[in-house]
């Protein structure tokens, strides 16, 4: 409940405010959304496995998007930014997908 | 990991349901916390996309829309070229027919003046013979006549009748006639031309003012400065003579 209405508080927030993203944090940003978002999707399927943890979850959440964000900051700097980014989108959408193939297993039970 | 997933169990929902419920624990404000940040960096980052057109695009993607760009770039400057060329086209051939129009009006007020057609105005000289003896003849006329033309008369009128290049000159029952019209005294003789070498060449020893007080009339000369040729010469079309087309070769 909470975290739900923080997501609406923060997605309102975003929208009306129309905050610019500083020019070093911009090639991280995506990637760090997306691997949030893993984490939300996993958290979600933790749920429902019954296995939540709530430190769990906020370690996982945290350590998500900063290996995210430093692995495009690796690849920058190696000068494969664009293709490691490729290659972390590509991963973590496969997760993404998987947990909620599970989730929906598990909710509508097909 | 789909693999092996544990059967779905009727109690998924219930912990669902159970795990929404608000709890005031530090994990759960921590996680709302990092819900806020997520949604407003979803916010943000969709935001930034959709305003920031090209700076997200892979490098070929850019080369594409540059190559693109170029192309469109030579078409329009190609289309504003021949615009251009149109447009100069339409001003020049605007002006050029304001030009011809020009030319072609001041042609027709030239050849006018020379045919009789045209009234005339302008500096000249006024020629007044009064012949109380009825001596002077039409060949005093004549030679007055060609004696303006040799000073440089543009238009000359005698009496009401205007004098062009096939003007005749006879006898007449009364006295004179020319173009077949009865001239009666006092001629008076109308020349637009330059007023003070019409005016000498009248005077010069042998002339026309010498001749006429000979026969025992007596001339006046007045230089002006406005005077009107007002009498038109009726034009007839040649019965023979037919323009040559300009584009003809000329035949000596």
């Amino acid at each position: 409940m909470i975290p739900a209405l923080g997501l609406l508080i923060g997605l309102a927030a975003g929208i009306f405010l129309h905050p610019t993203v500083p020019l070093a944090l911009q090639p991280y940003l995506p990637i760090a959304v997306i691997a949030a978002l893993d984490a939300v999707f996993g958290g979600l399927r933790a749920v429902l496995d019954g296995i939540f943890n709530d430190k769990v979850f906020v370690v996982s959440f945290l350590s998500n998007v900063v290996v995210a964000a430093f692995i495009v900051f690796l690849g920058d700097q190696l000068g494969v930014g664009s293709q490691l980014s490729t290659g972390v989108v590509v991963v973590l959408g496969i997760r993404i997908f998987s947990n909620v193939a599970s989730i929906r297993r598990h909710l509508f039970r097909a | 990991m789909s693999q092996t997933d544990p059967p779905p169990t009727p109690s998924a929902r219930k912990r669902l349901a159970l795990m929404a419920r608000p709890r005031a624990t530090k994990a759960n404000a921590l996680a709302g916390l990092l819900f806020l940040l997520l949604g407003f960096a979803v916010a943000t980052q969709i935001h930034q996309n959709q305003t920031l057109g090209l700076e997200t695009l892979r490098q070929a993607d850019l080369v594409d829309i540059l190559d693109n760009t170029t192309l469109q770039s030579a078409r329009l400057d190609q289309s504003a070229r021949q615009l251009q060329a149109t447009r100069d086209q339409l001003v020049s051939g605007s002006t050029s027919g304001d030009a011809a129009l020009k030319a072609a009006q001041e042609r027709l007020d030239a050849l006018g003046i020379l045919a009789g057609t045209a009234r005339a105005h302008g500096p000249g000289t006024r020629i007044t013979i009064t012949d109380p003896g009825g001596k002077v003849s039409y060949p005093v006329l004549l030679d007055a006549v060609q004696e303006l033309r040799d000073a440089g008369a543009e238009a000359i009128q005698v009496n009401n009748v205007r004098i062009v290049a096939s003007s005749y000159f006879g006898p007449d029952a009364s006295g004179i006639q020319i173009d077949g019209r009865s001239v009666s005294q006092p001629y008076t003789i109308a020349a637009i031309g330059d007023p003070a070498t019409m005016s000498s060449a009248m005077e010069i020893p042998g002339g026309l003012s010498e001749n006429v007080r000979q026969l025992g009339a007596t001339i006046n000369i007045a230089q002006e400065q406005e005077l009107t040729v007002g009498a038109l010469h009726p034009l007839s079309e040649p019965r023979y003579a037919r323009p040559v087309p300009p584009s003809a070769p000329t035949t000596p």
